[in-house]
């Protein structure tokens, strides 16, 4: 057995691109101040200890070429790993993505691999505002060749980034910044995590819940408060985003007959749609109500604090939107929210919950 | 063929036959094209011939091509095979991506004709990468990137030029300005200065000659290659040319308004191929008779191909979803 440790999300991404770059010479990083004393946030920090300088490329303020550069460089057997500190700075690269990277082993006949993984950090709160907010992930799930990743705990973070790196196609890896902050059990050492989609990590009869990335924190801590309902919650950390693999939803949905998919990014378009979609389709003749989706609303989200609340999905909105469609009493409701609005100690809307401690 | 042992004659036959192969190839898919059953979009690059052949004689196979979607002739001249290139254009099995790219799409990577992408500057920044990665390895190799004059105007291409200059990568840019974006002149799209400026801006080595001498295009593709295998960076490349046809497809079209006849004949009057012939004539070391020779060869090689690519079958339908991931 591996020796643990109790680390952050943040530091668990750090730990497996470390892994994985000392393993093997052909992973290379390119960033924005890729070496700087920040270094993205501290995901790719002290890399100098590790590996040689001259696989350490320091990206210029050019995201199209810069990503084009790692897919050409990746054509040659490299293994680039691109950092974004948002999202938003992906969609100056986006021809390069959706063209070169998606397509080049198709249009090749499989005679070239682009093995790269193109890391996107989402912010939340804080202000952060219209464009440095956005969770684009069905922008990114909707092109074929991509795989689409969005790693939730620590554990889970560290064995998927490494199986990025380590996958043959361009891996999007959706990394939501205040999962950074989620501390848990890791191992030490080299380990993968497969990207084989969905895990159930609560396991209920009443409701399925499929919640991606951060939004998987918010769920758990609803499913404890329906719980105390009467309410048995199934949770699927969706994990994989592209390919979208469902089986395990299906046989849950088959159980429980009722859906919950809650997105980090927009609801409309968003992978709660694809998801209700296919799990409409497939368990028709089993579900008991409409599948229910949350997600972001349908405008852009502003900055100030004033203006976030109800914005944002959280914990407080699954509950009263899984107890509505349950028909749970009123009273029973607001004393479940009136515990979650608690547990928050009076923290202000806008920034992270230390709630997500580990182990996970 | 005419009976010499001088090498550099050799090297201005091969020049020549390398280009007249490129012409008659695409002259007769111009002839074939309405017959329909070329079923894509074709950039031909009639009148171009010489920027292709003259850059890729100074490369060696090892070296890497990145073209665009006018990339009939890099592919041809840096030696892709062309039964696998008719077949494609032909849309079938045995193309050289099984008809999954049409003619915009060529690739022969053995043959270092790495990838032809038709976004324009696309494929800029991956010749720009596979320098990054031979750098990184300590590979000697220069990656070539063919582009047009309007790609100048993309921002993928600044940026590509600024972080190959920094990092001193060995990749030539090579501009091939055939004064025309589809319709549009260059002199309505960009400010009159030299391009050559542009890498000056990049703090890049740039060199400009007449894209429609062949010698002149070897012989400054010779001396950026050296300057880029040697470390001491990229060079731009600006070579002046001539579209003759029109921007997609086999026709011609000055009768439609965007530019003139006379124009035409005046870049026709230097038709690279011609020009080669007569150095070739003039200096005594080619005769028509032998010219004839290997323009009848060069046709029968044609032919053929073409006649394997017709008679080739069309690959199946549920070879369409494979190759999505490796």
């Amino acid at each position: 057995m591996a020796n643990t440790r109790i680390i952050s999300t943040g530091d668990a991404i750090r730990d497996g691109l470390t892994e994985i770059a000392c393993k093997d010479p052909s992973v290379i990083f390119l960033a924005e101040g890729v070496a700087d004393p920040s270094s993205v946030y501290g995901t790719i920090a002290g890399l100098r200890n590790h590996i040689a300088p001259e696989r350490i490329i320091e990206m210029p303020v050019a995201e199209n070429a810069l990503t084009g550069v790692a897919i050409g460089a990746a054509m040659m057997g490299k293994r680039p790993v691109l950092s974004f500190h948002r999202v938003e700075f992906a969609l100056l690269a986006m021809e390069q993505i959706v063209n070169n990277a998606a397509k080049t082993h198709y249009i090749s006949r499989g005679r070239h691999r682009v093995p790269i993984v193109i890391r996107l950090v989402v912010g939340r709160g804080w202000g952060q505002g219209p464009e440095h907010s956005q969770s684009l992930e069905s922008m990114f799930a909707l092109i074929p060749g991509l795989k689409v990743l969005m790693p939730t705990y620590p554990k889970d973070a560290k064995g998927m980034i490494i199986s990025a790196v380590e996958d043959d196609n361009p891996v999007i890896v959706i990394e939501h910044r205040w999962c950074h902050y989620a501390q848990g059990v890791v191992p030490d050492g080299y380990f993968t995590e497969p990207l084989d989609g969905p895990r159930a990590i609560r396991e209920g009869k009443d409701l399925t819940i499929v919640s991606s990335s951060y939004m998987t924190l918010e769920a758990m801590r609803a499913a404890e408060q329906l719980e105390k309902l009467g309410v048995s919650t199934t949770v699927f950390d969706l994990r994989v985003a592209r390919p979208l693999i469902l089986d395990r939803v299906f046989a849950s949905v088959m159980q429980t007959g009722r859906l919950m998919t809650v997105d980090t990014g927009f609801r409309k378009f968003g992978l709660g749609a694809e998801i209700v979609s296919e799990v409409t389709a497939n368990c028709f003749d089993k579900l008991k109500a409409a599948p229910v989706r949350i997600g972001m609303p349908d405008h852009p989200t502003p900055s100030s604090r004033g203006l976030v609340p109800g914005i944002y999905p959280d914990a407080i909105r699954i509950v009263r939107e899984a107890s509505a469609g349950l028909g749970i009493a009123q009273n029973k409701i607001e004393y479940a929210v009136a515990e979650l609005i608690a547990q928050r100690k009076g923290l202000p809307i806008d920034v992270p919950d230390p709630f997500f401690k580990g182990p996970f | 063929m005419t009976n010499t042992t001088s090498p550099h004659h050799g090297k201005a036959l091969s020049l020549l036959r390398e280009m007249l192969y490129i012409r008659l190839v695409e002259e007769t898919m111009a002839t074939r094209y309405a017959a329909q059953e070329m079923r894509c979009p074709v950039h031909l690059s009639i009148g171009q011939e010489a920027i292709a052949v003259g850059v890729c004689q100074a490369l060696r196979q090892s070296d890497r091509v990145f073209s665009t979607h006018r990339c009939h002739a890099h592919y041809l001249a840096k030696g892709g095979n062309l039964n696998s290139m008719l077949a494609e254009i032909y849309g079938k099995d045995a193309g050289c991506i099984g008809g999954r790219g049409g003619s915009m799409h060529l690739t022969d990577p053995e043959k270092g004709m790495i990838v032809s992408v038709p976004i324009v500057s696309s494929s800029i920044p991956l010749a720009v990468g596979s320098a990054l990665a031979d750098k990184i390895d300590q590979v000697d190799r220069v990656s070539v990137t063919f582009f047009g004059d309007a790609s100048v105007e993309e921002g993928v291409f600044h940026e590509s030029a600024n972080f190959a200059s920094l990092n001193k990568l060995p990749v030539l840019f090579v501009c091939e300005n055939n004064l025309y974006s589809v319709y549009t002149p260059l002199r309505e799209r960009q400010p009159a200065r030299p391009l050559t400026d542009l890498a000056k801006a990049h703090g890049m080595k740039g060199i400009a000659a007449d894209g429609n001498d062949v010698d002149a295009v070897l012989a400054v593709t010779q001396e950026a290659a050296e300057h880029a295998r040697s470390g001491k960076g990229p060079v731009f490349l600006v070579f002046d040319t001539y579209r003759w046809r029109e921007h997609c497809g086999p026709n011609f079209d000055n009768d439609i308004g965007y530019r003139t006849e006379a124009e035409y004949l005046d870049w026709k009057r230097r038709d690279p191929v011609e020009q080669q012939k007569t150095k070739l004539v003039t200096a005594g070391s080619l005769n028509s008779h032998d010219l004839e020779s290997m323009k009848s060869h060069l046709q029968e090689t044609i032919n053929n191909a073409f006649e394997f690519a017709i008679a080739a079958p069309l690959p199946q339908p549920s070879q369409a979803s494979q190759f999505v991931y490796a």
